[in-house]
C-alpha cells in the first residue's frame, strides 16, 4: 500500500485546509458536535424540509437513542464517539486546485493506472474545470434524455421538495427507521443522497451514476439513496467510483433502498474505495451501510459490489423476494489488505413462490487483514419452490490474514432447494511458477490470478466499470507479495 | 424455584454425599461458580440461536439420584448390541448397575468414574486428564460441578481392545422428573485402539434431562471410534457435550445417530494438538413429530498437516426442526490443513424446518478448506423410475433415504452395530426392505 501514500495526502489536506482558513470561513455552516433533537430539527430546517420529514427524522432519532451498536460482526475497532461528530457540515471541504499540475503526482499516477480520462481526473481531484469540458454540460444532456422518458433522477433533498408523494410513500419502507443502529442514525441525520424513479415500462437508456451528477459533489457522510423502478421498468445504477477517495469523514452510515415493482429490474453496482488507513492500520473510514431491495412480482434486483477500501466494512446488501417469481442476485468481491477488516455478505429473504437467488462472493485477504462473508438465506414456509445457490470463495495471501464464512441457512419449506459451497485456498506456487516461466513477474502474475478468481463477479459489472475495477484489484494488492 | 437455583442450592448437599477429595473438590467448586455466573444458555447467545432450552428447563427435576433401581436384563436386552460380546458399563437412574455390567481391570481399565475419582491408583490419570478438555461454558461446568458417576476407560500403550465397550444409561422414571449428569473420561494411550458405543434410554413417560460430558484423549497413533445412538422417547432430552483432544497421528471418529428424543443438542468439539492426525465427525438425523435435533460441532486445527472430515445428513418430517452449526477453526500455524465439511438435508414436510450454519474461520493460507450444504427433496425422477418398476412409494422413498445416508453408515466399523442402525432406520421409515445394507 506504500505506493498510495494516502497518509501523506491526508496530512497535506489537513494542513491545506488551515492554510485557506477553511474553518473560519464556513463556521456558520457547521453545526456543533453532538446529536440531540435540536440538531435533527436544525438539519431538517437547513434543508428546508416539510414538516412530515422533520417528524420522520425525529421518530428515527427517538429509536436510535434507545439502540446500542451491534457487536456481532467479526470486526474490531474503537467505537466512534457519536456525540463527538458534527452532523452537518458544508459538503465541499476539499481544497480546490487551478490545474492538474498542482495535484499530488502520486494521486495522478493512480488515476493513470486506473485509466481514468483527464477530464474525470480533474473532477476527481477537485480541479476547477473550464466551461467546455465541464461535465455540467454532460450532465445537462443526460438530464434532458432522462427527462424525455419521464425518469426522475435528482438529489433526495430536491426530491423531498419536488416529489414529496413518491418519497413519502416509499422512504423507509424497505429499511425502516428502527431497522438497526446505523440505519436509525442515518434516518435521523442523513444529509443528502440520490433519488431515482423510473416510470412504468421505461427502460433507462443509460447507466445512472452519482458520479456524473454535478449537483451532488462529494458524497455525504450519511447518504440516503432511494431507487424506485415502477412496473416493467429497468435501470442500472452505479454508485461510487474506482478512484481513491480521500474522504475526511471517519464514519459513513449510508442507507440504500431499492424498490422493484412488478416485472421491474434494478441492477445496482458499487465500487467502494475509501481511505483504508495506512499500512499500520491507523485511520481509515468506518463504512457501516444498510442496503436492501424489495422485489415485487417477477421483479429482479441484482447487487454487484467491489469493496476495496475502508478500514472497517459492515455491509449486507439484501433482497426481500416478496413477489412470486422474483429474483435476487448478489455478486461481491471484497479485498482487504494491511489491517483492513471487512464483514460483508447478503441476506436473501424468500417470501414469494418460485423465488430464486444467487450469491457469488469472492473474498481476497492479504497482509494482516480479516475478511468475513456473512450471509443469510431464509426460505419462509409459503415460499414454494424457492431456489438458492451460494458460492463463497476465499483467497488468502500470507499467513497473517484471515478468511471467515458465516453462512446462515434457514429453510421452512419442503420444496426449497438450497446449495451452498465455500472454499478457501491460496494462490498456488505452481500457478505463479507457470507465469514466471513465461516472463510474467510475480506481481503481475498475482494480479492475473486474482482477476481470474474474481472473473465471475467482474463480468457482472457494467463494462467501463469492470475495466477499472480490474485495475483497482491490482493496485489494492500491490506490495502484498513478499 | 427455577432449575438453576435448585442446582446451585443442591450443590452443597451433593458435595456432602460424595467423598471430598482435595483436587476434585476444587474443580467442582470452581465449576459451580462458573455455572452460577453464566446460567443456562439462552437464545440470545449465538451458539444457541436456533435452540431454546426453555421447554426442557421448566420441569421440576430431581437433580441427583437418590435410590438404586434395578432392571431385569430381559426387559432391556433390546437396547443392547447383544449379538456380540462386549464390555458393558450400565447405569440406571445415574447409579451404576453391577448386575447388568461387565467391566474389567485386566490390562485395561473399563470401570466407573466414581471409583476412579476416589482411589489413589487412578489419581495420576485423573489429575492429568480430568476436566482438561472440557470447556468452561455453562453446561459443561454444570456437569463438572456434579461430576461423580460415569464411565472411566483407560487403555494403556499398545493394546487393541478386542471387543467394543457399551455405555448405557437407563432411566426408570421412578421419580417424576429426573436430571442426569453422567461424566465419562476416556484415555487411550499410544498405539491403542478402542471402540465405544453410547446410548441413553428412558423407559418411562416421565421427563428426563441428561446433561452429559465425555472427555476423550487420544495419544500418539491411538485409534478411537465412538458411536452415539440417540433413539429415545418423546419425553427425554439430551445435551451431549463431547470434547476430544488428539495427539499426533491419532485417528478419532464420532458417529452420531439421532433418531429421537424431545430435544437433542450435541456439542462435539475436536482439538487437534498434534501433526498428521485425522478427525472424523459423521451423523445421521431422522426425526419427526415435534422433535428437535441440534448438532453443534467444532474442529480446531491447531497444528499443521492435519485432516478433518465432517458429514452430516438429516431427514426431517412433521414439525421437526434440525439445526447444524459446524465450525472449522484453522490457526495460522496449521498450514497444509485439509478440512472438509458437508451437511445435506431433506425436508419432507412444510412444517419441518432446518437451520444450518456451516462456518469457516481460517487464519492460515496454505490450506484446503471447503464446506458444502444443501437442502432439497427426494429426486422425483428417481422416484418415478422405481415406481414404474413396481416399487411402492413408501419403499421407494425409504430406498432413496437409505442411499442418502449411506455415506455415513458405510464408515461404521462394527457390522452388528451397522445392522442395528439399519433396522432402526427401517423402523423409523416403517418399511421392511428385506435386506441389510
Amino acid at each position: 500500500m506504500s505506493k498510495y501514500t494516502e497518509d501523506d495526502l491526508r496530512e497535506e489536506l489537513k494542513t491545506k485546509e488551515y492554510e485557506y482558513g477553511f474553518y473560519t470561513d464556513i463556521e456558520s455552516d457547521t453545526f456543533p458536535n453532538g446529536l440531540n433533537e435540536d440538531i435533527v430539527r436544525a438539519i431538517s430546517k437547513r434543508k428546508e424540509e416539510p414538516e412530515w420529514m422533520t417528524e420522520w427524522r425525529l421518530e428515527a432519532f427517538k429509536v436510535w437513542k434507545e439502540m446500542t451498536e451491534p457487536e456481532w460482526a467479526n470486526v474490531h475497532y474503537k467505537k466512534p464517539d457519536f456525540q463527538g461528530i458534527s452532523y452537518y457540515s458544508a459538503p465541499n471541504s476539499k481544497p480546490k486546485y487551478d490545474s492538474l499540475d498542482e495535484v499530488d503526482p502520486e494521486l495522478l499516477a493512480t488515476f493513470a493506472k486506473l485509466g481514468i480520462s483527464i477530464d474525470e481526473q480533474k473532477k476527481l481531484a477537485n480541479v476547477a474545470m473550464d466551461v467546455v469540458v465541464d461535465s455540467v454540460s454532460v450532465a445537462t444532456t443526460f438530464k434532458k434524455t432522462l427527462g424525455e422518458k419521464g425518469i426522475i433522477f435528482m438529489s433526495i433533498s430536491e426530491a423531498i421538495k419536488e416529489h414529496p408523494e413518491l418519497v413519502k410513500k416509499h422512504l423507509g419502507t424497505v429499511v425502516p427507521q428502527k431497522d438497526n443502529f446505523y440505519a436509525a442514525l442515518n434516518s435521523a441525520v442523513f444529509s443528502d443522497g440520490s433519488f431515482c424513479y423510473i416510470p412504468k415500462g421505461v427502460r433507462c437508456p443509460m447507466e445512472l451514476s452519482t458520479y456524473f451528477r454535478i449537483n451532488q459533489a462529494g458524497t455525504g457522510q450519511f447518504e440516503r439513496t432511494l431507487v424506485i423502478a415502477d412496473e416493467g421498468s429497468y435501470v442500472s445504477y452505479l454508485e461510487g467510483c474506482t478512484a481513491p477517495s480521500r474522504d475526511e469523514n471517519q464514519l459513513h452510515a449510508a442507507v440504500v433502498e431499492l424498490i422493484a415493482l412488478d416485472d421491474a429490474e434494478i441492477k445496482y453496482s458499487t465500487v467502494q474505495n475509501w481511505y483504508p488507513g495506512n499500512a499500520e492500520g491507523k485511520g481509515g473510514v468506518f463504512n457501516f451501510v444498510t442496503k436492501r431491495g424489495l422485489c415485487e412480482k417477477n421483479a429482479k434486483i441484482s447487487w454487484t459490489q467491489v469493496e476495496t477500501g475502508s478500514a472497517v466494512t459492515w455491509k449486507y446488501p439484501s433482497c426481500v423476494l416478496k413477489g412470486d417469481n422474483s429474483v435476487g442476485e448478489f455478486y461481491s468481491i471484497a479485498v482487504t489488505n494491511n489491517y483492513q477488516q471487512a464483514d460483508t455478505g447478503t441476506k436473501m429473504i424468500h417470501l414469494g413462490k418460485n423465488t430464486k437467488s444467487t450469491i457469488i462472493s469472492k473474498g481476497i485477504s492479504a497482509g494482516k487483514s480479516q475478511n468475513s462473508y456473512r450471509g443469510l438465506v431464509q426460505i419462509n414456509s409459503r415460499a414454494e419452490n424457492a431456489r438458492n445457490f451460494s458460492q463463497c470463495d476465499s483467497l488468502l495471501m500470507g499467513n497473517e490474514c484471515g478468511a471467515h464464512t458465516f453462512p446462515y441457512i434457514e429453510a421452512k419449506n419442503k420444496t426449497a432447494k438450497i446449495e451452498h459451497e465455500a472454499t478457501t485456498s491460496k494462490i498456488g506456487e505452481d500457478q505463479i511458477f507457470y507465469c514466471n516461466q513465461r516472463g510474467i513477474d510475480t506481481e503481475k502474475a498475482i494480479a492475473l490470478i486474482v482477476n481470474g478468481f474474481s472473473k465471475d463477479v467482474l463480468n457482472k459489472l457494467p463494462m467501463e466499470f469492470a475495466v477499472e475495477a480490474q485495475k483497482l484489484l491490482e493496485i489494492s494488492l500491490e506490495g502484498s507479495v513478499g | 424455584m427455577d432449575l438453576k437455583e435448585k442446582l446451585v442450592s443442591s450443590f452443597l448437599a451433593f458435595e456432602n454425599h460424595v467423598d471430598i477429595d482435595g483436587y476434585i473438590h476444587d474443580v467442582r467448586s470452581d465449576a459451580i461458580k462458573v455455572f452460577e455466573e453464566k446460567g443456562f444458555p439462552s437464545k440470545k447467545e449465538e451458539d444457541w440461536k436456533y435452540t431454546s432450552l426453555n421447554s426442557v428447563l421448566k420441569e421440576d427435576y430431581s437433580v441427583f439420584p437418590k435410590q438404586e433401581n434395578a432392571l431385569d436384563y430381559k426387559d432391556v436386552k433390546k437396547y443392547f448390541i447383544h449379538d456380540i460380546d462386549t464390555y458393558k458399563i450400565i447405569f440406571i437412574d445415574g447409579k451404576y448397575s453391577s448386575h447388568l455390567s461387565q467391566t474389567t481391570h485386566d490390562g485395561i481399565d473399563v470401570c466407573l468414574m466414581s471409583s476412579a475419582l476416589n482411589k489413589p491408583k487412578y489419581q495420576l490419570i485423573i489429575e492429568n486428564y480430568f476436566n482438561k478438555a472440557a470447556t468452561k461454558d455453562s453446561l459443561a461446568s454444570l456437569n463438572t460441578a456434579f461430576s461423580n458417576e460415569g464411565a472411566y476407560i483407560h487403555i494403556p500403550k499398545n493394546k487393541v481392545v478386542e471387543k467394543p465397550i457399551q455405555i448405557l444409561h437407563f432411566s426408570t422414571g421412578k421419580e417424576s422428573a429426573t436430571m442426569l449428569q453422567p461424566r465419562n473420561l476416556i484415555v487411550v494411550d499410544e498405539n491403542s485402539h478402542v471402540q465405544i458405543i453410547e446410548r441413553h434410554q428412558s423407559l418411562t413417560n416421565n421427563p428426563v434431562l441428561t446433561n452429559s460430558v465425555t472427555e476423550i484423549f487420544t495419544n500418539k497413533r491411538a485409534i478411537v471410534d465412538y458411536y452415539k445412538i440417540q433413539n429415545d422417547n418423546q419425553h427425554a432430552s439430551l445435551i451431549d457435550n463431547t470434547f476430544i483432544k488428539q495427539k499426533r497421528e491419532s485417528l478419532a471418529s464420532v458417529h452420531t445417530f439421532a433418531f429421537g428424543g424431545k430435544l437433542i443438542r450435541n456439542n462435539l468439539n475436536f482439538y487437534q494438538e498434534g501433526e498428521r492426525l485425522d478427525s472424523t465427525l459423521k451423523g445421521i438425523t431422522i426425526i419427526g413429530d415435534k422433535q428437535h435435533v441440534d448438532h453443534n460441532t467444532l474442529v480446531h486445527h491447531i497444528e499443521p498437516n492435519c485432516e478433518s472430515h465432517q458429514d452430516y445428513k438429516g431427514i426431517f418430517s412433521d414439525s421437526s426442526t434440525g439445526v447444524f452449526n459446524g465450525k472449522v477453526l484453522v490457526n495460522k500455524e496449521a498450514q497444509k490443513t485439509n478440512a472438509f465439511q458437508s451437511n445435506n438435508n431433506i425436508l419432507l414436510s412444510d412444517k419441518a424446518s432446518i437451520n444450518t450454519k456451516p462456518q469457516l474461520e481460517i487464519f492460515a493460507d496454505d490450506v484446503k478448506c471447503s464446506h458444502g450444504c444443501t437442502i432439497g427433496q427426494l429426486d422425483e425422477s428417481a422416484m418415478f423410475y422405481m415406481r414404474s418398476r413396481g416399487i411402492p412409494e413408501k419403499e421407494a422413498k425409504a430406498l432413496l433415504m437409505f442411499a442418502f445416508s449411506n455415506n455415513v453408515l458405510s464408515s461404521v466399523k462394527i457390522p452388528e452395530l451397522k445392522q442395528r442402525i439399519t433396522k432402526i432406520i427401517a423402523n423409523k421409515l416403517g418399511v421392511n426392505l428385506g435386506f441389510d445394507l
